[in-house]
């Protein structure tokens, strides 16, 4: 996002008056450009050119190796002398001692340094301080240091006469600047402020000075003045192709989404430039400072020009480009090598600048608004240069950039839409630089190859703006907005014709411009109304029913958690699921973040276990933890019907659509580990059992208030003779038990681990709607029979208790198991069961003869149906 | 010991008090039993005196009835009280006796909790139920269009690409995991409309709800995560009407003094376009060090802005008639400025540890 330094700011537009970066920053988040940060400032003096007189390596006792250097700072040396203690047993020169770790500058470089009582950004202060044996007078400063960068590199080498070094910041600073004890902040540009800001995608103009200064202007009414309103010199020759000044053709044989990729190219010559001529070190700073580096004056200027009016550049080696220039398409697989030196393949939907060796458009040279090509770039031996100012489809710009994954400067401008009347303006302005600079004879005439479309007016009533922001803007105010941000109004009473200037293509609907005057101005001043809504429905049955599912299992002593559902292939052998089951039916990520986990779940249980382990790998010993939450499916995902492409879609295009989304049923897991009721001074420890697992799952259905039918059954994970499979009339609804050993073992969980899943769709829809008619509560005196019925080992006691419900009829308030006894007294193969049995009747007293005949009734079935009999 | 006549006054007496100093002496129920036992049993004195009565001469007997009566009635008068003082005692002494330790620990069932996720959603939703709202949901799985083209997404809206959204495969299905809450405001628009249209019944809906994108998880990221938008559609809403409700909203969950502000922006389902901050709950904005709002007074918490009439058209809803608002945040940022949560990870790991701080409402 562009960096704006904030001295070039203020060269667009006044900047008010003590106005800092934070100042601006907040000037400018009030019509819609954000901050992104301030660099710059923070530093506070003496920071001082310094030039280093000697320096002595010294292996510290860390085994680091460190510099004592002895610096020239002019003013700011000790006089000649022994140094400060420990440093007082050598004579020195004029000079402060500084420690400085870094390596990569020689003696008599020039330097930066920061000197006692100086103050580094962070706020970090300077004073004197003995170190690594040394007394050190402050610090030679690196680029990061001072807040000019993040590049680490070492310390910042302003010169090096002896050649020894590498300059870091060449050019920065002036050569005749380069005295020792000289202020280095204002040669640094340190006292300058640069603020980043973040563009919205429909205000790309703001990715320049130019943007932003006209912003400032809207922010705070300070006048503004256009550095694009520069006079254009020579003559400007239209007809491109047979152009004398450089002929350029536009041959879009495939223009994206109807639009042809390229609608203006100007070109012009600089003749007799100098190639080593040196960019102006107020240029580079301003460069550094928008986050670009320094390359030659010729490349400099393109991105100068860039940074201040928003409009990229290209210059080319004359020499090396032949007429004519053809913007076209790419050929698929042609080759380009761009100028960060990779080799490209392209797609036809590339587009592209070549030139004619080898035939009329034959080379590429270019990606259009992207990047320029290696063969055809301005080098150190340049003298004629052809500057190229074009205008691309951002459509067809982001595509490539995108393709390619090389984002530029460039394409970034390009993407979000360029002021079409620019190019020429941009070429003029880099050409008189670089001339200015670097010499050389501009040609009278240029090219201008142009087929822009002017913006259309839009129409608009001047009530709008007020009807959509609920604040009365008189239609003087509405036009004066719209005038203010370039747009030229025609006003027939208060209907307005307005028609956008050439840098604001996103405004081309009413609700656009309205959005231009609320926020000129401003939206503070919005009134608080708060709208009155009908009266609502409420919560759904379904959203009550999952609150209150999600409150009865957290009531159970289970902790709510929520995990990814993203799966990874193995899981579902690792919990045996078997091939062919539903939950096989798994949903593949196009693009997963991590290739271990590509699917999505189609089991909560799934994802849920790596909870459970986070808590065990954490020292917990005793979890339960359950998700609601959705699974995935596969099956019935289909293709999106296609036909409907921003209009009006129907009930049935929904319901067609819908029906291709593929399953997603809500459900609800639990897994508990360890114990239930811990060991205490009280009692001693209860573990959580398969019992638990069943009850959890008769408590969800306890909420729904439906009748289910509970099967012994075998469903992996779950262990084969501990597993409950529950029914809401044919429909499986969910499973609990204890888990498959071998599974606990697989997932590293303990044993004895138990777990519970189930839909919780059916149980929704079942009760959607139904209001349960309630009993009358009877006052009769109850009768209470126990029975002890001796059975065969494999008799479930949920059948047993059925039948004798069945048996006793309407008379039966309720039939419960009360114990189940194994053992000698009943025998082999057999077990006992406890029952006991209430009973009661609506409108009396039950006789003993009534009670009697239910008791025999109850003893005459468990007979029948399971051979069971009385002890 | 020779009998006691009951027409001796003073022997009767003598022996009134002794049995009253017997009474008196009884430290225990026991003790008084003994003493009851031993002056008004068969054998003790005063009732052998009483039987004695009727060997009387007829002309004492009157005498002797009441010196015996009141003898006696005194010493049963003095047991009742006794006894009445003895068991007070007694049942004070069990209810100390009975004292436990209030302090042991005394749960020890393992203690359950929410996610602060699902509790933070349902109040918010609260809040708006509460207004008159309703709260729609939608898929998760989601189709292409819902997501981006009904909500006048570009095709070539850089959202689209890979980096962000998360594609079903096969890519060319059309289906993606949503990366917002914002398809399920056309899909209740488009269920409301009907009633909207020929009743005249505003559509006032939130959608919270999980949301995906291709983030790596870190300290602020995480790549599922939970959103809430509301969407309001009516004659005559605008922007005042959209501050009126995030100011009210506001104020549900950060108490009576909250207050929101409104910044440009731009999102291409909305327009005009908003950044909502709200002001500091902690510091009000006077503290230049404060952690909350890392000193500028303002907290960024969502987006929001009227709703552009494309997205209006694509619902079938007649932009010329019906204006709309439109507005969202996410939970986890809400949770994790509201509750000082420093780490997205927390959130996300599944530690119960998390959720149990918060049990079972926020």
């Amino acid at each position: 996002m562009p960096k704006i330094p904030l001295n070039w700011l203020a060269e667009s537009v006044d900047l008010a008056s003590g106005h800092t970066a934070e100042d601006v920053a907040a000037a400018l988040a009030k019509v819609g450009l954000e901050e992104e940060g301030i660099e710059g400032g923070g530093v506070s003096g003496p920071l001082v050119v310094g030039r280093v007189i000697s320096m002595t390596p010294e292996v510290a006792s860390n085994g680091k190796t460190i510099n004592y250097c002895r610096v020239d700072v002019g003013e700011h040396n000790d006089p000649a002398g022994p140094g400060h203690k420990p440093d007082n047993k050598d004579e020195y020169p004029e000079s402060k001692g500084i420690v400085c770790g870094a390596h990569n500058f020689a003696e008599g470089d020039f330097v930066v340094c920061i000197l006692p009582g100086g103050v580094l950004p962070g706020p970090f202060p300077i004073g004197g301080r003995k170190t690594y044996g040394h007394w050190s007078d402050g610090m030679i400063c690196s680029a990061k240091e001072l807040g000019l960068g993040d590049e680490s590199g070492g310390i910042v080498v302003l010169a090096s006469p002896s050649g020894a070094s590498e300059v870091t910041l060449p050019g920065v600073v002036a050569d005749e600047d380069l005295v020792p004890g000289t202020d280095a902040i204002p040669l640094l540009g340190l006292d300058e402020q640069v603020l980043e800001i973040n563009v919205t995608p429909d205000r790309g103009y703001s990715f320049s000075v130019r943007g932003v200064a006209r912003e400032y202007s809207h922010a705070t009414g300070q006048p503004f003045s256009d550095p694009a309103a520069i006079e254009v010199t020579g003559s400007r020759v239209a007809d491109a192709f047979t152009s004398p000044a450089f002929a350029v053709a536009i041959e879009d044989k495939a223009p994206v989404r109807g639009t042809v990729g390229c609608d203006r190219f100007a070109a012009r010559v600089l003749r007799g430039f100098n190639p080593a001529a040196a960019s102006p070190s107020w240029m580079k700073r301003r460069l550094e400072q928008s986050g670009m580096r320094s390359i030659s004056l010729a490349v400099d200027v393109t991105n100068y020009v860039m940074l201040e009016l928003g409009q990229p550049l290209h210059a080319y080696d004359l020499d090396k480009v032949v007429e004519p220039i053809v913007v076209r398409r790419a050929v698929k697989g042609e080759p380009l090598r761009t100028l960060d030196d990779v080799e490209r393949k392209l797609d036809p939907e590339d587009l592209l600048i070549t030139d004619s060796a080898g035939g009329e458009g034959f080379r590429p040279i270019g990606l259009a608004g992207v990047m320029g090509g290696a063969l055809t770039e301005v080098s150190a031996s340049t003298v004629d240069i052809l500057l190229e100012g074009a205008h691309f489809d951002p459509i067809t710009v982001a595509r490539t950039a995108r393709r390619h994954k090389l984002g530029s400067e460039a394409s970034r401008r390009f993407e979000r839409g360029v002021d079409t009347t620019l190019a020429p303006i941009a070429v003029e302005r880099a050409l008189r630089l670089m001339q200015e600079f670097g010499g050389g004879q501009l040609d009278e005439l240029w090219t201008d190859l142009d087929v822009t479309v002017a913006p259309l007016p839009i129409a608009m009533d001047a009530g709008f703006p007020s009807r959509i922001v609920g604040v009365e803007y008189t239609a003087d105010a509405v036009v004066e907005a719209l005038e203010t941000v370039g747009c030229a109004v025609e006003r027939d009473g208060d209907q307005l014709s307005v028609t956008p200037p050439t840098w604001r293509p996103d405004l081309e609907l009413p609700i656009n411009l309205v959005e231009e005057v609320a926020r000129l101005q401003g939206y503070d001043d919005l009134p608080s109304v708060l709208p009155v809504a009908p009266p609502g429905r409420g919560y759904t049955h379904g959203q009550r029913l999952r609150r209150s599912i999600a409150r009865t299992l957290a009531e159970s002593g289970l902790t709510e958690v929520l995990t990814y559902p993203f799966m990874s292939e193995t899981r579902l052998d690792e919990m045996r699921v078997p091939e062919g089951d539903i939950r096989r039916d798994s949903v593949r990520l196009a693009n997963p973040l991590s290739a271990e986990y590509p699917l999505l779940r189609t089991t909560l249980m799934a994802t849920l276990v790596d909870s459970v382990k986070v808590n065990l790998a954490r020292g917990a010993q005793d979890v339960a933890v359950y998700e609601l939450g959705r699974a995935y499916r596969a099956s019935r995902m289909s293709e999106i019907p296609q036909g409907f492409s921003g209009d009006a879609i129907t009930p049935d295009d929904v319901l067609a659509l819908d029906a291709a989304l593929g399953e997603q049923p809500r459900r609800a897991a639990g897994i508990m580990t360890g114990n239930r009721v811990r060991a205490g001074w009280n009692g001693h420890a209860t573990a959580w059992d398969w019992t638990d697992a069943l009850a959890a799952v008769e408590r969800i259905i306890g909420v729904a208030g439906v009748e289910v039918r509970v099967v012994a059954d075998a469903v992996e994970p779950w262990h084969p003779g501990r597993c409950a499979t529950f029914y809401l009339g044919d429909d499986l609804l969910g499973v609990a038990g204890e888990m498959h050993p071998k599974v606990l073992e697989t997932l590293g969980l303990p044993p004895r681990t138990v777990a519970f899943e189930i839909v919780l769709d059916p149980l929704i829809e079942a009760t959607e709607g139904a209001i349960y008619a309630a009993e009358a509560v009877s006052q009769q005196v109850l009768a209470k029979e126990d029975f002890a019925f001796v059975v065969a080992d494999d008799v479930a006691a949920g059948d047993l208790v059925r039948a004798v419900r069945d048996a006793g009829g309407d008379l039966v308030e309720s039939a419960r198991v009360f114990d189940v006894y194994t053992g000698e007294q009943v025998g082999d193969g057999k077990k006992s069961l406890a029952v006991n049995v209430v009973m009661r009747a609506a409108d009396h007293t039950l006789s003993a003869d009534e009670v009697l005949g239910v008791r025999e009734a109850i003893i005459a079935a468990a007979e029948k149906e399971f051979l069971a009999v009385l002890r | 010991m020779t009998d006691l006549s009951p027409l001796d006054a003073a022997g009767v007496d003598a022996a009134v008090a002794d049995a009253l100093s017997a009474i008196a002496a009884a430290s225990t129920l026991d003790e008084l039993k003994e003493a009851r036992l031993a002056h008004t049993g068969d054998k003790a004195a005063l009732s052998l005196a009483n039987r004695g009565i009727k060997d009387l001469e007829p002309a004492d007997k009157a005498t002797a009835g009441k010196t015996m009566g009141q003898a006696r009635g005194r010493v049963q008068q003095a047991i009742a009280q006794r006894q009445e003082e003895l068991e007070a005692e007694r049942d004070a002494r069990v209810l100390v006796e009975e004292t436990v330790d209030v302090t042991l620990p005394v749960n020890r069932a393992l203690t359950g909790a929410r996610h602060p996720l699902e509790t933070m959603q349902e109040r918010m939703c609260d809040t708006f139920v509460a207004m008159g709202w309703e709260v729609a949901e939608g898929p998760e799985m989601e189709a292409e269009w819902f997501n981006f083209d009904a909500l006048n997404f570009d095709p070539d809206h850089p959202a689209r690409e890979m980096q962000d959204t998360f594609f079903i495969d096969p890519p060319e299905s059309g289906l993606l995991l949503r990366t917002h809450t914002s398809p399920v405001q056309v899909r209740a628009a488009l269920e409301r409309r009907d009633a909207l249209v020929n009743e005249g019944r505003g559509i006032f809906v939130v959608c919270p709800g999980k949301t995906f994108r291709t983030d790596e998880l870190d300290a602020t990221h995480t790549p599922v995560f939970h959103q809430i938008e509301g969407l309001a559609v009516d004659k005559g809403l605008t922007m005042a009407h959209l501050k009126g409700t995030l100011d009210a909203f506001a104020r549900s969950l950060f108490g009576p003094d909250a207050v929101t502000r409104l910044r440009p922006s731009f999102f291409p389902f909305t327009e005009p376009s908003a950044e909502m901050d709200l002001r500091c709950f902690v510091c009000g904005g006077g503290d230049p060090n404060c952690r909350t709002c890392s000193g500028t007074g303002w907290i960024e918490w969502g987006g929001c802005g009227m709703t552009h009439p494309n997205v209006l058209i694509a619902a079938g809803i007649d932009p010329e008639e019906y204006t709309a608002f439109a507005f969202g945040m996410g939970i986890e940022r809400t949770l994790m400025f509201r509750h000082g949560v420093k780490d997205m990870r927390d959130m996300v790991e599944g530690d119960v540890r998390f959720s149990q701080q918060f049990g079972m409402e926020l």
